[in-house]
């Protein structure tokens, strides 16, 4: 039996609206979080070879939101994956909290949130919030305490003992957030979280996860293909193109801090998706 | 607003009988007609088989002067002593026979010589599992081994296992090695191929997302053993199980044949066959078939307890 989603069920945090203004940070003012100089990324195949990143400079600072957004193929997630270690460039620079990926990877500094929930089906929802805890090797009595802690934060107390199969799409994407951010990392790295999602659940989870961001005050990399969805999320978005893959356009999203779903119909909502879909259009002329 | 009604309702004529024929089909999974009937038709043809191939029997022992009416004549080809193919009911007498009637401890008994093949099945069942489990788990490792091991371990079956049985046995009575264990390791030979080629399947069988996210965490490979691909590879675990104890029974019959086996089914199918009495093989052979689907169902039960605990649906 799947446990459907109503609204209530669908929230991520119990942030006030003045709550979200107080935690936006000045953009630019601390240190950078990640910074990229002349990244490039080749894979060899069979076919010759395909250039994922090609010198990409982007510096990421303490507290921003930052979208990349681009069409497939354009490296977006390779360079998330880069950012995590989960791949390695083929040149150029990149640190993370001020140290390379490998580093950073090996002090947990991140959490991971994939497309796919990739919830362990053997394993409970608590047990799957669990799971990075485990290998951190914290005393079981922690373990729980700070799951149990997560798992309110997305709003799935209630849901522990389920298995992932019943729950709803939009509840185990929300169990996949809570694992990312159990082990309390300061980054949180997003690889299209709400993409395999219908529209409606994934307005909804859009809301909820701002005002985690605004409680939690972590640095987020936002991978997605969804202009409206970036605009509403971000503090900045980064607008890349494919062949090679490559950053085109930075666009600054100054948009007041308590943001509502009804914003998209304002014009500066629309202004600054007007831009983000130059940029993208920009780049795909480079095609054929 | 009918519709709704009807579905919370109880369902019309829910009596006893519906019930008892609802949890038959639960446990058939809905087969038992199609089941009784195969079976049904299966018996209708041995009986009709033997009548032909007993005839000759039954007329060289009567000799020329006897004449018989054509029930006599059936029943005369049903009741042979060592007839070429028994007929059922005669299988099921000698087996009541030998396995109730018949003290267990007594060389006559079915239940002593299942009990000698059983316990050199277990055995080998243990060895050939945890040899299969070990092979899978160094060869998904060592990605080298895969390429070096695996042209070995599919060679490994293609050697006749009748042929290779008695060197074993003999080489291990050399070094004092005699009993059950040169038995069960023959057993083992046949049984761990299934249980390596399934495990190395399971144990590449996570998503290269869920191996990924074992990395985000910096997780030791030990982690991701048993955090990840142990359990990722549970469900092949029992299905090649299923197979590989079946297996195993077959190892244990085929290792008492040419070893001179005094006891153990394979034993008493070989003396059975010696002496003619075509009855005792069946016999034998009929304990062997319900040992195998005991010993099947026995590990289907520990599969179902195990996934029952790892989510119940996989």
């Amino acid at each position: 039996m799947s446990v459907e989603s109503d609204g209530n069920q669908q929230t991520f945090g119990r942030g006030t609206a003045a709550g979200v203004e107080a935690a936006r940070p000045a953009s630019g003012s601390a240190y950078p979080v990640i910074a990229t100089r002349n990244l490039s990324l080749t894979f060899e195949t069979d076919d010759g070879p395909v250039y994922a990143l090609s010198k990409v400079d982007l510096s990421i600072h303490k507290g921003e939101f930052v979208s990349l957004i681009g069409p497939s193929g354009c490296g977006k997630t390779t360079l998330l994956r880069v950012i995590a270690d989960l791949e390695q460039a083929t040149s150029g620079d990149i640190e993370v909290n001020g140290v390379p990926p490998q580093v950073a990877r090996t002090r947990r500094d991140y959490g991971y949130v994939f497309q796919a929930p990739a919830l362990y089906p053997w394993r409970t929802v608590i047990g799957n919030v669990m799971l990075p805890l485990e290998i951190i090797g914290l005393p079981r009595a922690e373990r729980h305490e700070r799951a149990r802690a997560q798992l309110a934060l997305v709003n799935l107390t209630g849901f522990e003992k389920k298995f992932p199969w019943q729950l709803s799409g939009g509840m185990q994407q929300r169990a996949s957030i809570a694992r990312a951010l159990s082990f309390d990392p300061e980054l949180l790295l997003m690889d299209e979280p709400f993409g395999a999602l219908d529209e409606i659940v994934r307005d909804k989870l859009n809301g909820q996860l701002l005002k985690l961001w605004a409680e939690t005050r972590k640095t987020v990399v936002f991978v997605t293909h969804s202009i409206p969805e970036a605009v509403f999320l971000s503090t900045r978005i980064v607008v890349m193109s494919p062949r090679p893959g490559r950053i085109i356009d930075v666009v600054d999203c100054d948009l007041p801090a308590d943001r509502t779903l009804d914003m998209r119909e304002s014009p500066e909502f629309l202004k600054i998706a007007h831009r983000v879909r130059e940029g993208l259009r920009a780049g795909h002329s480079y095609d054929d | 607003m009918t519709t709704e009604a009807t579905s919370n309702g109880r369902r019309p004529g829910a009596g006893p009988a519906d019930r008892l024929g609802r949890r038959l089909a639960r446990v058939t999974g809905g087969r038992a007609i199609p089941i009784a009937t195969v079976v049904i038709v299966l018996i209708v043809v041995w009986y009709l088989a033997a009548i032909v191939m007993n005839a000759g029997v039954v007329m060289t022992l009567a000799g020329d002067n006897v004449k018989f009416g054509f029930t006599d004549f059936v029943a005369a080809t049903w009741s042979q002593e060592r007839p070429p193919l028994p007929v059922p009911h005669q299988i099921l007498i000698e087996m009541r026979k030998t396995i109730l009637d018949v003290a267990v401890t007594s060389k006559r008994s079915l239940v002593y010589h299942a009990e000698v093949t059983l316990s050199t099945t277990l055995l080998g069942f243990l060895i050939g599992s945890l040899t299969g489990i070990l092979l899978a788990v160094a060869i998904v490792h060592l990605k080298a081994l895969q390429k070096a091991l695996m042209p070995w371990i599919i060679a490994s079956q293609t050697v006749p296992i009748l042929a290779v049985a008695p060197i074993v046995v003999v080489v291990l009575g050399n070094i004092g090695i005699t009993g059950t264990l040169p038995k069960a390791l023959i057993s083992a030979y046949l049984c761990f191929f299934p249980v390596t080629i399934s495990m190395v399947k399971g144990l590449t069988s996570p998503d290269p997302m869920l191996v990924d996210l074992m990395r985000t965490y910096y997780a030791s490979p030990n982690q991701t053993f048993w955090k990840l691909r142990w359990p990722a590879a549970v469900p092949f675990l029992f299905t090649s199980l299923k197979v590989a104890v079946a297996i195993s029974l077959v190892g244990a019959i085929v290792a008492e044949l040419p070893t001179g086996a005094q006891a153990g089914l394979g034993a008493r199918l070989l003396a059975g066959s010696y002496y003619g009495q075509t009855i005792q093989i069946w016999a034998a052979l009929f304990t062997a078939a319900a040992l195998a689907a005991l010993l099947v169902a026995a590990v289907g039960l520990a599969e179902v307890v195990t996934v029952r605990g790892m989510g119940g649906r996989r």
